[in-house]
């Protein structure tokens, strides 16, 4: 009983950072169409900011964070404007190459700034203080990370149905011709939300250096993880992102917990075999 | 004629740089057969469409496969490249019947997710594999009986480049038959190549399989010559490398894959020696260069310069 309870409560935590950092990816993939290979790289650029605000410029973890994310979108933005606008027209293999020399650009940028150690992030005495659940003390981070988790998901669905920018980048994603058509301005859809997905992005980032340490090679290291959870969950669906990231994050921690020698195999055969019955991914369309 | 023009004067080109740096073997063989591995790439992805991010689980596979028939069965230079096809090929056709029904970004992290699944297999297989210490002791015989390979490297580099020239017409004249016109037309538009009747399942998958062969192939020839197979065969780096070589020199054209991998690799070697991080700088750069100025690669930069001066849709131009 106890085991299970260490499952789910590790499990759900580590679902809850790769919803988060996965989620902009779906959305960005399912409204502009771009398979963004580089978007792991908005959250190494927020953990390292975090890392480098915190550790060396001394601010107080929070407004360290915060400042991380607000450079983050800094970043994310330009080159919305200038790079990813452009390839949003561009082939399956162009977009995917683009955002790997991206990538790349990334990885090198931050080694050139960083080095290429780990970046820890030092957490506050409020998250890492032990809490007693009753079958086990765990650090008051884990429990945050699944607040946040639901805070995020919470707010998203608040944004998508509740809002007037929800209704448009709804139009958006189903026809953007149609939308544009009837006066909504689509390229200033796609800025923010790709803002918005690299702002999560780094969130996860920072918030989940405990679970994936952030380093230079971050974003090539858990590039495939990220893009699991967007191909399991279906494109564009965030119901379906939060889904596969929760189920996902549980699965894996099962696994390290219950056979740690063939983890990653057992992780890799769930996925195949999910995906080999459903293309589309749990809730994908088409 | 004129097809012919461009692979001689690269053969003769590879020839000639024999005489030149003799004192490179090692360096020069190492491009010819990435060549190889590169040409795989080129018809699953130039001709085929496939956007694939996984070709080195078929690369690994025919190392792993080589290098082990080497040491417990036969050391036959050529056996062993039979069986490198043939684990690249099995492989390819086991993970092609899922990783195919995909599309788009599904089909690409399948790709990936495969040669991480055998990187780990082989990881863990470590009293088969030797693990991360990399498989040693692979003993292989003179190629055809006849040549030994030696200490600088002279063997080596004229039987990979054999190995490299057979692949090359094999593979041109495959592109030229009608199932590899079939991949054109798929990758053209895989709605009206079912409209006529084709199976693009099923030829995407045999585009695969031979795609997966030659890798195994490029793969055994590594082992064979470097007689060492390390972990690193499965790398994501190796596939991701492979194809930015293959788009540098242009998709789509057999001497586009040769080309770019030569450049590629020589740019490496000078720049890349003393610090691999900058060399990342380097390589997203031309990524992004070539995707963004270049679609059609290197190879194309003849026309794409005349068109310049021509008309000033040059963009159009070096789609022809």
């Amino acid at each position: 009983m106890d085991l299970f309870l260490n499952i789910a409560v590790d499990g759900v935590a580590y679902g809850m950072i790769l919803f988060m950092i996965a989620v902009g990816l779906s959305v960005t993939m399912g409204l502009m169409r771009v398979i963004n290979l580089a978007h792991g790289g908005f959250a190494l650029i927020g953990g390292a900011l975090a890392h480098w605000l915190g550790r060396e410029v001394g601010l107080p973890f929070w407004i360290a964070a915060t400042l991380a994310i607000a450079g983050t979108v800094a970043i994310a933005l330009p080159l919305e404007r200038v790079l990813y606008r452009r390839i949003y027209g561009f082939g399956e293999l162009q977009q995917v190459l683009a955002t790997i020399g991206l990538t790349f650009l990334m990885i090198a940028s931050v080694n050139l700034w960083q080095g290429s150690t780990l970046l820890a992030i030092d957490l506050p005495p409020a998250l890492r203080a032990p809490v007693d659940l009753g079958f086990r003390t765990l650090p008051a981070h884990r429990l945050a990370v699944i607040a946040l988790g639901l805070a995020v998901i919470a707010g998203l669905w608040l944004l998508l149905e509740r809002t007037r920018f929800g209704i448009r980048l709804r139009a958006a994603v189903d026809n953007r011709a149609t939308a544009s058509a009837h006066g909504i301005d689509t390229g200033l859809i796609y800025m923010v939300t790709f803002a918005l997905g690299a702002a999560l992005a780094a969130l996860g980032g920072i918030f989940g250096a405990e679970l994936l340490p952030i380093d230079a090679y971050y974003p090539l290291r858990y590039m495939v993880l990220f893009l699991i959870v967007v191909a399991v969950g279906g494109m564009g669906s965030i119901a379906g992102s939060f889904a596969a990231a929760l189920g996902l994050g549980v699965i894996e921690t099962a696994a390290r917990y219950l056979v740690p020698d063939l983890a990653t195999l057992a992780f890799y055969g769930i996925v195949i075999a999910l995906l080999a019955a459903r293309p589309q991914g749990l809730m994908g369309r088409v | 004629m004129r097809n012919l023009i461009l692979p001689l004067a690269c053969l003769l080109a590879a020839v000639a740089a024999f005489f030149v740096f003799p004192y490179d073997l090692a360096f020069l063989t190492r491009i010819v057969i990435m060549i190889v591995f590169v040409l795989s790439i080129d018809l699953v992805l130039g001709y085929a469409g496939i956007p694939t991010l996984g070709q080195a689980a078929m690369y690994g596979s025919g190392a792993y496969a080589a290098g082990l028939f080497s040491i417990h069965v036969w050391g036959d230079p050529l056996a062993g490249l039979a069986v490198g096809a043939l684990a690249g090929a099995a492989i390819a056709a086991l993970s092609g019947l899922v990783v195919m029904r995909a599309r788009g970004l599904t089909l690409i992290m399948l790709t990936i997710a495969v040669a991480a699944i055998l990187h780990e297999l082989a990881n863990r297989a470590r009293g088969l594999t030797g693990g991360a210490d990399g498989l040693r002791g692979i003993r292989v015989d003179p190629v055809l009986g006849l040549f030994e390979f030696d200490f600088i490297g002279r063997t080596g580099y004229w039987y990979a480049l054999a190995v490299a020239v057979a692949v090359f017409v094999l593979l041109a004249v495959i592109v030229r038959s009608p199932f590899g016109l079939s991949l054109r037309g798929i990758h053209e538009s895989p709605a009206r190549m079912t409209a006529i009747g084709a199976s693009v399942y099923w030829r995407q998958i045999t585009a695969y399989v031979i795609g997966g062969a030659v890798a195994g192939i490029a793969g055994a020839l590594a082992a064979q010559i470097t007689q060492l197979v390390s972990l690193e065969v499965f790398a994501f780096a190796l596939s991701a490398e492979a194809v930015i070589m293959l788009i540098l020199g242009g998709t789509g054209r057999l001497t586009g894959a040769v080309i770019g991998t030569t450049l590629f690799m020589t740019v490496e070697h000078i720049a890349a020696a003393n610090d691999p991080f900058n060399w990342l700088f380097v390589i997203g750069a031309l990524v992004l260069a070539v995707v963004f100025f270049l679609p059609a690669g290197l190879i194309a930069l003849p026309r794409a310069l005349t068109g310049l001066i021509v008309d000033k849709g040059g963009r159009d131009a070096d789609r022809t």
